[in-house]
């Protein structure tokens, strides 16, 4: 990939240009599924677009010093990885890549999380500081059985690379590794059951209880962006690869929609759990189930 | 800007001493039944997120200064709603040696929602005029130069 194909690839096409407007979608459609399963009406289509344009209008309070800068720069580099993270995502079949971009999209999906971490310390707000603390336990829980479960597909498929992964055919424990992989995508999306770190009304808005303005408006957008890479990194793993480049393109979306709205109605049917229990959750049975599937995984390799 | 404005009001809900009957009444605006979620009403958990500041009750002494910092914590453009006759009024608590009220003896407010308690669907009418206010507040201050609100 030379520097024109990956500025294009991060700017317009996956990346930001087209990204954003999907990004304001699902952001709708979980909205909206949640709406229709309590039998509203729920919000108009544009609505993310107009709170965004909204925030982006509002004043900012003034502050001074390392914490204000930080609290400025922070959602920036939210932002900028979660583009990242999608313009890495194979969308279009032969689309380039790297050996090794898995590795890199994980870590660029884990950007986000930590500046959320950072930003609730930054900040100062009690509210903040408790939130930034739940964020921080839980992400050390999910992790062990994210990173466990992207190494069981590397291993059972031979590649950290998302195009070669995109293109061979998924095999039992793929999907095992896809299921645990689902498992995190409620903790790292901040959604029921596992919405212990953002907590509306519990803890105030949690880490971002101090945003506002354009500051909180990127917030917004760079955690559409995540929901973005999040679910198609899942897409990547599960869409069966067809000769005809247009209909894998639907195929993708179709399938990272669909796995939005599963998530949203996994958390329309959950209520919070409490942090303990979250945590709870991800150290013994996750962790257990990653174990297990990893392990197999490396057996039949030595096996095969 | 002013469209996504009148499409977007999120609010913050702020108890001055109130006997929690309007505070029912606003959870109950923003239940499936009455959906605020159409006009893209939102309830925030922090004051620095929110456009419109709520306040139910006669405004207590205790509570004038926590309604005076989150006031300031709203950022600008923003409008204040009183719900309930308490805080236009103080209502039947007039007399009573531990108020302060009524509310715009303290903050500016900008719309008022009478009734003990008003009913959801005033409430949703008061949250709607003070969108309405919030937009044209913010489009004359700018065409006259002035500072914005």
């Amino acid at each position: 990939m030379n520097l024109t194909s990956a500025l294009a690839r991060l700017l317009i096409f996956p990346g930001l240009l087209f990204a954003v407007p999907i990004a304001w979608f699902f952001l709708w459609t979980e909205r909206k599924a949640v709406a229709v399963m309590q039998e509203r009406v729920g919000p108009p289509f544009m609505q993310p677009f107009f709170d965004f344009i909204k925030l982006m209008g509002k004043r900012v309070p003034e502050r001074s010093g390392i914490g204000g800068r930080l609290m400025k720069a922070l959602p920036l580099i939210a932002l900028a990885s979660s583009a990242g993270a999608v313009g890495l995502l194979p969308v279009l079949p032969a689309s380039g890549g790297f050996t090794g971009d898995l590795i890199l999209l994980i870590a660029l999906l884990e950007v986000p999380s930590m500046c959320l971490i950072a930003a609730g310390f930054s900040s100062r707000s009690i509210f903040g500081e408790i939130g930034s603390s739940r964020e921080a336990i839980l992400s050390v829980a999910y992790n062990v059985v994210f990173l466990l479960a992207i190494v069981s597909i590397a291993a059972a498929q031979h590649s950290f690379r998302l195009e070669t992964l995109a293109q061979l055919p998924a095999s039992p424990m793929r999907w095992l590794g896809v299921l645990a992989i689902f498992v995190c995508l409620p903790a790292k999306l901040h959604l029921n059951p596992f919405s212990v770190a953002n907590a509306e009304q519990e803890i105030y808005a949690g880490p971002l209880t101090e945003y506002a303005g354009h500051e909180l408006a990127l917030w917004n957008l760079a955690h559409g962006l995540e929901w973005v890479a999040a679910t198609g990194l899942v897409a990547t793993l599960v869409t069966p690869r067809v000769g005809i480049w247009w209909l894998s393109i639907v195929l993708f979306a179709v399938i990272a929609f669909a796995v939005v709205l599963l998530l949203s109605v996994v958390a329309t049917w959950t209520a919070r759990l409490n942090i303990d229990s979250a945590v709870r959750f991800y150290w013994r049975c996750a962790l257990v189930f990653i174990v297990l599937a990893l392990s197999s995984t490396l057996f039949l390799r030595l096996h095969s | 800007m002013c469209y996504s404005r009148r499409h977007s009001p999120w609010l913050f809900h702020m108890n001055s001493g109130s006997c929690n009957g309007c505070d029912i009444e606003l959870v109950a605006s923003l239940t499936p039944l009455y959906d605020a979620e159409q006009l893209g009403v939102c309830l925030q958990g922090s004051p620095r997120h929110a456009d419109i500041l709520c306040i139910t009750g006669p405004v207590t002494r205790n509570s004038v200064e926590a309604i005076k910092t989150v006031y300031g914590q709203v950022c600008g453009p923003k409008a204040v709603v009183a719900l309930g006759s308490c805080p236009a009024s103080t209502n039947v608590f007039i007399d009573s040696r531990v108020l302060e009220g009524p509310l715009n003896k303290h903050i500016p407010v900008d719309v008022f929602v009478p009734g003990c308690p008003p009913r959801p669907d005033a409430i949703l009418q008061g949250v709607a005029k003070a969108v309405e206010i919030l937009a044209e507040r913010r489009t004359n201050k700018a065409a006259n130069g002035e500072e914005l609100a």
